[in-house]
C-alpha cells in the first residue's frame, strides 16, 4: 500500500489546525523543522487500508514570506527545500466567512501548478451568518475541487477524508499558466458570481468589539481577565504543586527507608528526585497558563488584547503580544517563556524571551523575605509606610524598570532597523473547542517534559555531584560541601565576588543555588552549618544579621533581581530559541547586569555608611 | 490623504500603496492582505493611548495597523 502525503496550507485563522486535529486525532508528532524554531506538526490517518500522512504547515497570508513560519510554508509548497515531506497534494484550507482574503492565497497557490484541492472550512459559521456559497460555481471558477468542511463537528471532515483516499489519488498537476488577470480582480469576480453575503462582518463581532475594544471599558475588561489569569497561575497551581512536592518527598523518604545510607541513596534523593520534583512542579503552572492562553487565542480575544496593549509595549521595543508572556513570568519565567510562542514576529519573540527572566518571579520571594526580615528594620517611615514593604516594592519596581530598559537597549542596538510589522488580524469571535484545547495542552506538556525536563534533570544530578564529591575526610567538623568540588569552586571564585561584598559562604551557596532561586536559602543554611530543614532556616536570619553587613545584604538582594540563578529557565531558553549561542548571551548579560548593579549598590552603601 | 486621517466609523476607497523604500516588505504585505486600489476600507476602532494602532476593515477582515503602517495606504474619502 502506498502512502499519500498531504500538506494542509492556509491563512492564519482558517481553522486549519482544528481541521488537522479532526483528520488525525491525537496521533500527532510535534517537533521543530530542522534548524529553525518553527513548529512542525505531523499526523496520520488510515482509511480503507490506505495510510495518509498529514502535515500541518504554519499559517501564511502569502508566499511572499515575511516570517520564518511563512518561509517554511513557502519552501514546502514550492518544493525548494527538502524537509522529509513531499506532498502529493496541497489541501488549501479557507474560512468560508473570510473568502475575500483567503481566495487570493488560493489563487497564488494554484499558480504553482501542483495538485491541490480547497477545503471550504467553517461552513457552519457561514450558514449561521446567511452566507450563501454556490460550491459548483466556485469549483468551476477556481478550477480545482472544492469540499465543504466543518472542522469542529464530529463528522465534519469525513467527506474530505473520503475524497482524499478514493477520488483524488490521481489528481493531475495543472498547467501553471499564470492568469493575466490580477488576483484581486479575479477574487472580486469569483465572489460576485458565486457568493452572496448579507453583511461583511458578523453582527456579534461588531457588538462585542464595541465593548471589548472600548478605550475605557475595553481596558477594564482586559485588566479583569489578566488579573484572573495571574491569580490562577499564582494561586490555583499552588495546591497541585504542594501535592507533587509531597509525593516526591514521600518517594524520597520511602527510598531512604529501603536503601542504606550511601552514595546511591544520596544520588536518588538529592539528585534524581530533587530534579524530578523541580520538573513536575512546573507542570500545574504551565497547564493553567496555557489553558487561558489557548482559550483566549481560540475565542479571538488574544489578538484584541494585543491591539489594546500594543502602544504601551511598543514604546520599549516589545509588542502587544509580549504582555501576557511577561505577566505570567511574574509567577514563573518557565511558562512565560513558553508562552512567547504566541508572538509571530521572531525578533519580538526573542526580545521577550530575553527580558522574561528579569521579571520578579515567585521563587525570588523566599530570598527577598529572608534578607529583608534580617536586615531591614520593621518600622514605619513617613508615618504610613512600612519600610520592609517599601524595600520589597522597590525590588519589584527594579525588575519592571529593567525589563523595559533592557528591551529598549536591545531595540536600539538591533542591527536590523527595519520596521517591525504589526499588521494583526482580529478574527471573528468563536467558542473554543474543548477537544482542540486538550490537544494543545497535551502538546505543551509533552514538549516541556521531554525537551526541558531532560536538561533540568541532568543539570540537577550534575549539581548534586559537584556538591557531594569528594566526600569530607573522617572527623571533618565543617560543612561537607566545603571540601566538595562546589566548595573549591566557591573558594576559587571568592576573590571575584569580593568587590560586590560577597563572602565565600555566599559564593558557595550560589553554586547549588543554580538549581532554583529559592534553593539559595537552604544553601546558605548548609554552608553556615545549620540543618537545612525549617528549624535551621528559622535561625538563619539571625545568623546572617550578625555575619553580614547591611551593604552585603543589599548587594545580594540586587544580585537576585538580575542573576539567572535557575537552570530551568536556562533550559527553557535553550529549548525555545533552539540556540546555545542565544542562551549563552542571555546568561552572560543577566550575570553581567547582576554583577554591575551589585557592585554599584555595595560600593555606594559602603561609601555612605 | 492617507489612512491615518480616516475618522472612526468612516469609509473610504483605497487608491494605492506608497512604499517607504525599494522592496518595502510591509507595503508588499499590505497589498497581499487586500489593500489594493478600488477596495473599500473603514476605520472600526482606535486603540487607547492616542489611537495607535488603529483597527480597519478591508473586505471581510479586520486588521490592526500601527500608524506607520496605515500611513502607507493612500485613500480617497468616499461614501
Amino acid at each position: 500500500m502506498n502512502t499519500l502525503q498531504v500538506a494542509l496550507v492556509g491563512n492564519p485563522n482558517s481553522g486549519k489546525t482544528a481541521l488537522f486535529n479532526r483528520l488525525t486525532g491525537s496521533r500527532q508528532k510535534v517537533a521543530n523543522y530542522a534548524g529553525v524554531t518553527v513548529e512542525r506538526k505531523e499526523g496520520q490517518f488510515v482509511l480503507d487500508d490506505r495510510l495518509v500522512r498529514v502535515l500541518d504547515l504554519p499559517g501564511a497570508y502569502s508566499l511572499n514570506a515575511s516570517s520564518p513560519d511563512e518561509q517554511i510554508t513557502r519552501e514546502i509548497c514550492v518544493g525548494s527545500t527538502d524537509y522529509g515531506f513531499h506532498p502529493d497534494l496541497l489541501v488549501c484550507v479557507v474560512d468560508a466567512t473570510n473568502l475575500r482574503l483567503h481566495l487570493r492565497f488560493v489563487l497564488e497557490l494554484k499558480a504553482l501548478g501542483k495538485p491541490m484541492l480547497v477545503a471550504l472550512n467553517m461552513m457552519d459559521a457561514a450558514g449561521k451568518r446567511g452566507i450563501d456559497i454556490d460550491i459548483d460555481k466556485l469549483q468551476q471558477a477556481l478550477g480545482v475541487p472544492v469540499l465543504p468542511t466543518v472542522a469542529v463537528a464530529a463528522h465534519g471532515a469525513d467527506a474530505l477524508k473520503n475524497a482524499l483516499v478514493h477520488d483524488l489519488q490521481t489528481l493531475p498537476a495543472r498547467d501553471s499558466g499564470a492568469d493575466a488577470e490580477d488576483a484581486h480582480q479575479q477574487v472580486r469576480r469569483i465572489l460576485s458570481e458565486s457568493v452572496s453575503m448579507p453583511r461583511a462582518t458578523a453582527e456579534l463581532d461588531d457588538r462585542l468589539d464595541r465593548w471589548l475594544l472600548h478605550p475605557v471599558f475595553g481596558l477594564l475588561i482586559l485588566f479583569t481577565v489578566l488579573f484572573l489569569m495571574f491569580q490562577a497561575v499564582y494561586a490555583w497551581a499552588a495546591p497541585f504543586q504542594d501535592g507533587i512536592s509531597a509525593a516526591v518527598a514521600w518517594l524520597s523518604v520511602t527510598t531512604g527507608s529501603v536503601l542504606p545510607d550511601g552514595i546511591l541513596l544520596s544520588l536518588l534523593q538529592d539528585g534524581v528526585f530533587a530534579g524530578l520534583g523541580t520538573v513536575l512542579e512546573f507542570l500545574p503552572q504551565i497547564l493553567i497558563l496555557f489553558t487561558f492562553i489557548l482559550a483566549l487565542e481560540e475565542t479571538g480575544y488574544l489578538p484584541r488584547a494585543a491591539f489594546l496593549l500594543d502602544r504601551a509595549m511598543f514604546a520599549s521595543g516589545l509588542t502587544g503580544r509580549s504582555f501576557i508572556p511577561l505577566l505570567s513570568s511574574y509567577a514563573c519565567a518557565i511558562p512565560g517563556i513558553m508562552a512567547t510562542r504566541s508572538i509571530q514576529d521572531p525578533r519580538d519573540r526573542l526580545a521577550t524571551i530575553m527580558v522574561a527572566p528579569l521579571t520578579t518571579c515567585s521563587a525570588r520571594l523566599p530570598v527577598y523575605t529572608l534578607l529583608i526580615g534580617a536586615f531591614i528594620p520593621d518600622q514605619r517611615v513617613l508615618g504610613w509606610f512600612n519600610m520592609q514593604g517599601m524595600v520589597l516594592f522597590g525590588l519589584y519596581l527594579f525588575g519592571i524598570v529593567s525589563v523595559f530598559g533592557v528591551a529598549w537597549v536591545m531595540k536600539r542596538f538591533n542591527r536590523q532597523q527595519s520596521d517591525h510589522a504589526l499588521l494583526l488580524e482580529l478574527p471573528s469571535y468563536r467558542l473554543p473547542n474543548p477537544r482542540d484545547l486538550l490537544i494543545g495542552l497535551w502538546d505543551r506538556a509533552r514538549i516541556f517534559l521531554r525537551r526541558v525536563g531532560g536538561i533540568i534533570l541532568t543539570l540537577t544530578v550534575l549539581l548534586w555531584f559537584l556538591s557531594s564529591f569528594p566526600a569530607p575526610p573522617e572527623g571533618y567538623s565543617g560543612p561537607a560541601i566545603d571540601v566538595s568540588f562546589a566548595g573549591r569552586l566557591g573558594h576559587f571564585l571568592a576573590p571575584l565576588f569580593a568587590p560586590i561584598g560577597f563572602n565565600w559562604q555566599i559564593v558557595l551557596a550560589l553554586i547549588p543555588g543554580m538549581a532554583a532561586r529559592e534553593v539559595a536559602v537552604s544553601g546558605l543554611a548548609t554552608v553556615y552549618a545549620l540543618s537545612s530543614d525549617e528549624s535551621g532556616i528559622s535561625q538563619l536570619g539571625g545568623i546572617l544579621a550578625n555575619e553580614w553587613t547591611l551593604a552585603t545584604a543589599l548587594s545580594v538582594l540586587t544580585w537576585y533581581v538580575f542573576a539567572p540563578q535557575c537552570i530551568s529557565t536556562i533550559a527553557t531558553i535553550k529549548r525555545e530559541t533552539n540556540s546555545w549561542k542565544l542562551t549563552g548571551i542571555a546568561v552572560f548579560y543577566l550575570f553581567g547586569l547582576a554583577y554591575l548593579f551589585s557592585l554599584l549598590v555595595y560600593q555606594s552603601a559602603v561609601a555612605l555608611s | 490623504m492617507d489612512l491615518t486621517h480616516l475618522a472612526i466609523g468612516k469609509q473610504a476607497l483605497v487608491t494605492g500603496i506608497s512604499p517607504r523604500a525599494e522592496g518595502d516588505a510591509i507595503a508588499q504585505r499590505l497589498l497581499d492582505l487586500g489593500f489594493v486600489a478600488g477596495e473599500r476600507v473603514s476605520c472600526v476602532a482606535l486603540a487607547p493611548w492616542g489611537g495607535d494602532p488603529m483597527l480597519v476593515q478591508i473586505g471581510f477582515t479586520r486588521f490592526a495597523l500601527r500608524r506607520s503602517e496605515a500611513a502607507r495606504i493612500q485613500i480617497e474619502a468616499g461614501t
